[in-house]
């Protein structure tokens, strides 16, 4: 699959998602410092998802996420200083301090919004989406949601409006297959293939699995291919795996409610960020160097942003009257 | 030169304040169920096809929570929707929206996204709307930090309060009476605005203050013709904007009066004259010389038969009855009174006589 992604491109795709894996990592280990005092949905296990669909998009194509935000925020090009400063409560976070790790949102790359409520923000893309549809511009809106939206009623009602009023919406289901602690067979039949539902409101969609974000990007490149050729909506379901606790920076395995077999299967065989540094070193003696580089850099680049965030001050209380209206 | 005035109803103030805006704004929208029917909900949407393109009139498929969330990422990304309910308990399944976002997405984007939206939210009575076609939510909104609430009466505040309401940068919702619709007044053709702050004095008094939400304010209007009659002089307050609550001229009244009743649409229970009273008593400038009164609906869901409604919505019986104990004046004269209204009045279940549906 990745034949038609060249080297420079495959190495940006290593690069982006290994910096969100080594932000995530830091934040879990920092933050028992108690510094970071606001819930945390961490996307490790999950990077490919938000780096190939956004490894495919332009600048002025706008996304929205949920509670686990993290990766998305990053892969649109989000400010890193801003997030870890958000995260933190800080008056240099994207928002000021005043929404924390679940409400990202960065304007200046069109992160528009990320809403903790399952669902909750589909149907802004969906408006945002009919908004561009009015003023006749090409800008693509991108809905992540996670599996458990799919037992939401407003994502049927999302996808059923964008259907029928063909606006350019990719809607992208990252199924890590757990809610929480509930596995998708206790919620949902056993038998429905999650992409089915969007055929059910005439959508067209595909499934991929996520361990390869080569069939990630293919596969989001065609979508918006069909997107722009048709005026119509997609559907894009996600295969992949929640590596952490639902909240938090743990691992929660000991407390048993996954299957070790399927634990190991997605942590140790499906790793996509392993995957295609296995790609990388097949294609070049050089790579092992280079991702020694790569790494150096990032990790410098984190403990910038990190000293940035905790020298930042806390906003004031008298800034958190500020902007209640407009 | 002052423009000639024309007889206007309420519902056509609005759909003239609506299209006038929506002809000179392009990115106003409309997003409802029934948008174009030939009916219109209820006449307030009339004639829109002839006059907005049709992009921009989204027919809504029956989904609330949709509409509304679609509405406010339309409104983010430079549209100004209008939204029509036909009843307010439709509003219900769209609260997660309207609460999560429409009312903090300016908080969350530190000013930097704006919610230029409109809500309206229709409220039914008699005529046997019953338990679900008839309830007065207006609280439920006021509650939260971030939207804004109005209620206008009279048609010629309607038409530019909605003006007004359309041109705010924030989530307005618009209360609207369903027998609101049917009231005539003589307004200026042309547009205008009213701005989105404080109460109104319909009827100046010295004897008792009586602050009304919307519809009640009628029903004051009908108690205060009668209550004149045995020399009782009250003063009505339209409250008109719920959220922002600016009360300067209700303390101001009953420091004239001394007298304060509050007239709910909805149920007394942590109602708008709870708070309104809150505020009064939290303020140690006024003295009331009697407790104050606050009468609403009945505390219970509405019947729908005609036979059950006696005495259920708040009435200017009710009004005249209770300032009439407040006051203590000689019952056989309340009594008197009350013959003579229940002489004029039209059956309990209609806004008046002519009064044909639709409903």
């Amino acid at each position: 699959m990745e034949k038609n992604i060249s080297m420079n491109n495959l190495k940006k795709l290593f690069f982006s998602m290994y910096r969100i894996r080594l932000v995530e990592e830091e934040i879990a280990k920092r933050y028992s410092e108690q510094e970071m005092r606001c819930p945390v949905h961490l996307s490790i296990g999950q990077e490919s998802t938000a780096v190939g669909v956004s490894y495919c998009l332009k600048k002025s194509d706008k996304v929205y996420s949920s509670h686990r935000s993290h990766a998305h925020y990053l892969a649109k090009n989000g400010n890193l200083k801003s997030m870890i400063s958000e995260i933190y409560g800080k008056s240099t976070g994207c928002i000021g301090g005043r929404g924390g790790s679940m409400h990202l949102s960065d304007l200046s790359v069109n992160f528009m919004a990320s809403i903790p409520i399952i669902g909750s923000s589909i149907p802004l893309a969906v408006g945002n989406a009919l908004s561009e549809k009015i003023k006749k511009k090409k800008n693509i809106s991108v809905s992540f949601f996670g599996d458990a939206a799919i037992e939401e009623g407003i994502l049927h009602e999302c996808m059923n409006f964008a259907s029928i009023k063909n606006l350019k919406v990719l809607f992208v289901c990252e199924n890590n297959q757990y809610s929480i602690f509930t596995h998708l067979n206790e919620r949902q039949p056993k038998k429905r293939n999650i992409e089915k539902i969007a055929s059910a409101h005439s959508i067209a969609s595909k499934t991929i699995d996520a361990s390869d974000v080569t069939q990630i990007v293919n596969g989001t490149q065609e979508a918006l291919k069909y997107i722009k050729k048709n005026s119509a909506p997609f559907f894009l379901v996600l295969d992949t795996y929640r590596w952490k606790e639902h909240c938090g920076p743990m691992n929660d395995d000991h407390l048993n409610y996954r299957d070790k077999s399927e634990n190991d299967k997605w942590i140790k065989k499906k790793c996509a960020i392993k995957s295609l540094d296995n790609i990388l070193i097949k294609k070049s003696k050089y790579w092992p160097s280079e991702k020694i580089k790569i790494e150096k850099q990032i990790k410098k680049e984190i403990i910038i942003a990190f000293n940035f965030a905790l020298k930042s001050k806390l906003p004031s209380s008298k800034d958190s009257w500020r902007h209640v209206y407009a | 030169m002052p423009k000639k005035k024309i007889l206007t109803t309420f519902a056509e103030a609005i759909n003239q304040a609506m299209i006038t805006e929506a002809k000179l704004d392009p990115t106003i929208i409309f997003i409802a169920q029934g948008l174009t029917d030939p009916t219109g909900v209820f006449g307030t949407l009339k004639n829109l096809e002839k006059n907005i393109p049709k992009n921009r009139l989204i027919e809504m498929p029956t989904s609330e929570n949709g509409a509304l969330g679609i509405a406010i990422g339309a409104a983010i990304s430079g549209m100004k929707p209008i939204v029509s309910f036909h009843r307010m308990e439709f509003a219900l399944l769209a609260l997660e929206q309207i609460i999560n976002n429409a009312a903090k997405t300016s908080f969350l984007s530190e000013g930097k996204l704006k919610v230029p939206l409109v809500i309206r939210l229709i409220i039914g009575r008699g005529w046997g709307q019953g338990a679900n076609h008839s309830q007065s939510l207006e609280t439920i909104f006021s509650h939260i930090p971030g939207l804004k609430v109005i209620a206008p009466t009279f048609p010629g505040d309607a038409k530019g309060m909605f003006l007004s309401a359309i041109r705010d940068n924030n989530p307005v919702i618009v209360i609207e009476h369903r027998w609101c619709h049917y009231l005539k007044d003589n307004i200026i053709p042309s547009n205008y605005s009213e701005p989105l702050i404080g109460a109104k004095i319909v009827k100046k008094g010295n004897h008792f203050t009586v602050l009304c939400v919307s519809y009640m304010v009628i029903e004051a209007l009908i108690a205060a013709k009668y209550l004149e009659e045995i020399g009782i002089f009250i003063e009505i307050i339209d409250l008109r904007v719920l959220r922002p609550l600016k009360l300067d001229k209700v303390f101001k009244s009953i420091n004239k009066t001394k007298h304060l009743m509050t007239v709910d649409l909805g149920w007394t229970l942590f109602g708008v004259g709870s708070e309104i009273l809150a505020q009064v008593f939290c303020r140690d400038a006024i003295h009331l010389k009697k407790p104050p009164i606050r009468i609403g609906m009945a505390d219970k869901p509405t019947p729908s038969s005609r036979g059950s409604i006696k005495s259920h919505y708040p009435s200017s019986e009710k009004i005249i009855i209770e300032i009439g104990k407040s006051l203590n004046i000689d019952l056989l004269k309340i009594k008197k009174v009350l013959k003579l209204l229940k002489k004029n009045s039209s059956p309990i279940d209609v806004p008046n006589n002519s009064f044909k549906g639709p409903f």
